[in-house]
């Protein structure tokens, strides 16, 4: 079929070669291909956040009953990139009284924090960078940089506003680190590996996806990454009628643009993780693998956006109640059911 | 296994390497006409009120607390679930008495008060 992985073994067997008549050993073989394979997953995630703007503008426009943007571009596709190019122009306030230092780096570590991610994702048959042996919960850790980074912007703005924002944001994020977590502990649980490439081969058929062995932590995932994401219910750090902007009050242009980039990145590798655990990953008949992967994982991100125009917003103390009120108990409760399930079903 | 962690630092790199060229363009192409109006903090069009660097409430440390104790636990959890199902009862046992004994410590705190936001 379309497979890419054919491609990508070309590719590298290509630039092993090109090394080699250079005269340079092994190690810089392995070096370029990683770049090589970076510089993709980059421009990959590049184009991906560049998509999920305009849709995430069309579906919201779609659930308010209007068109969203329809003039750039044929349905307004290439809004996304004018709007980049005018954030690019924009001039790069930094107030006066910041913490130059940590103001600077703060976009930086929530980016890097979110791409990082990229390494172990199985975008497809043979189309993962580097398929870790401890994979998921390698992504588990990455996501959790992210809260440094908020807390960087949050406080280094000299802002009460963007530090009272950065610290709700943190805490939100940090509280429904830990139902998430847990909802992926029942998981492993059945898969007996942490290895994102081996947990989809685990489910090629449809009646092995863990969705079925697992709705309950598929559930306590879906709310947990909704809140991680800082998405609407969950969204009270950056709503734009509580906190001004939250922690990004004080960014301008692309400072701004690189959180945005970040946040759009995440819900994407969240409904990348939840595509791979739960819904079998690439697996699926026709289709080349990877338009599986895009397919289940754009599903995903739509379900978020879904609930973004469904739900109102909850309260501080709300959100932090269902946390650590609700989900987490409920979280120890899926993984008791599960291992008593297991233990059940093999005796 | 070398090689997986290098993939790891070549991302990192790569990331790192990708903003500061994104924030080099920007600083070329933008503007820059700073004057000390727009440089002020922001505070919804007033002049700014005291000092931002506002005291730190006690319960975002409390939050951060229970989280940690949370977090170790899930990192002990792991292992325990990968090995899980070649483990017997005692193993299932025994990690549901460490989860019962950090159950209770949550309890505590929930009825202590210590769970609620003002």
């Amino acid at each position: 079929m379309l497979e890419l992985d054919k491609l990508v073994k070309i590719i590298g067997d290509g630039i092993d070669a090109g090394i080699s008549a250079l005269g340079l050993g092994p190690a810089w073989v392995v070096l370029v291909q990683l770049i090589v394979a970076a510089a993709v997953v980059l421009i990959f995630a590049s184009l991906v956040v560049l998509f999920l703007v305009w849709w995430e503008r069309k579906v919201s426009a779609r659930f308010q009953m209007r068109l969203g943007p329809m003039r750039v571009g044929w349905q307004g596709t290439i809004q996304t990139i004018a709007d980049a190019l005018k954030l690019l122009q924009k001039e790069l306030i930094t107030p006066a009284n910041v913490d130059r230092g940590i103001y600077f780096w703060a976009p930086v570590v929530t980016f890097v924090a979110a791409l990082a991610v990229y390494v172990t994702i199985p975008f497809g048959k043979g189309l993962i960078v580097r398929d870790l042996n401890i994979g998921i919960l390698y992504i588990l850790s990455i996501t959790t940089f992210t809260v440094i980074g908020l807390l960087m912007a949050g406080w280094s703005s000299n802002n009460k506003y963007a530090l009272l924002g950065g610290f709700r944001s943190a805490a939100q994020v940090v509280s429904y680190e830990v139902p998430m977590a847990l909802a992926v502990v029942g998981v492993i649980m059945l898969t007996q590996t942490l290895s994102m490439g081996e947990i989809v081969a685990q489910q090629q058929k449809f009646y092995q996806w863990y969705i079925w062995r697992q709705p309950l932590g598929f559930l306590i995932y879906l709310v947990a990454a909704t809140a991680e994401c800082n998405r609407t219910p969950f969204d009270l750090p950056e709503a734009d009628s509580e906190l001004v902007a939250g922690f990004v009050t004080e960014y301008s242009g692309m400072k701004f643009a690189m959180f945005f980039l970040a946040e759009f990145l995440n819900m994407f590798t969240v409904a990348a993780v939840a595509t791979t655990l739960f819904f079998g990953g690439w697996n699926g008949p026709v289709l080349p693998s990877w338009a599986w992967f895009m397919i289940k994982t754009l599903l995903g991100v739509f379900v978020l956006m879904w609930f973004r125009w469904t739900y109102p917003r909850l309260r501080v103390d709300q959100l932090m109640s269902f946390a650590w009120k609700f989900l987490l108990p409920l979280a120890f409760i899926n993984i008791v059911l599960t291992g008593l399930g297991i233990y059940i079903f093999k005796s | 296994m070398v090689s997986d962690f290098a993939a790891v630092a070549v991302f990192l790199g790569l990331g790192v390497g990708f903003v500061l060229i994104t924030f080099l363009l920007a600083k070329l192409i933008s503007p820059s006409a700073p004057n000390p109006i727009k440089q002020s903090t922001y505070e919804c069009g007033e002049s700014p009120f005291g000092p931002a660097w506002i005291q730190f409430n006690v319960r975002f440390y409390i939050f951060a607390l229970i989280f940690v104790v949370f977090d170790v636990e899930t990192v002990f959890l792991f292992p325990w679930a990968i090995a899980y199902q070649s483990l017997g009862l005692f193993a299932f046992v025994e990690m549901l008495v460490f989860i019962a004994i950090l159950i209770f410590g949550l309890a505590y705190a929930w009825r202590k008060g210590v769970l609620k936001w003002y």
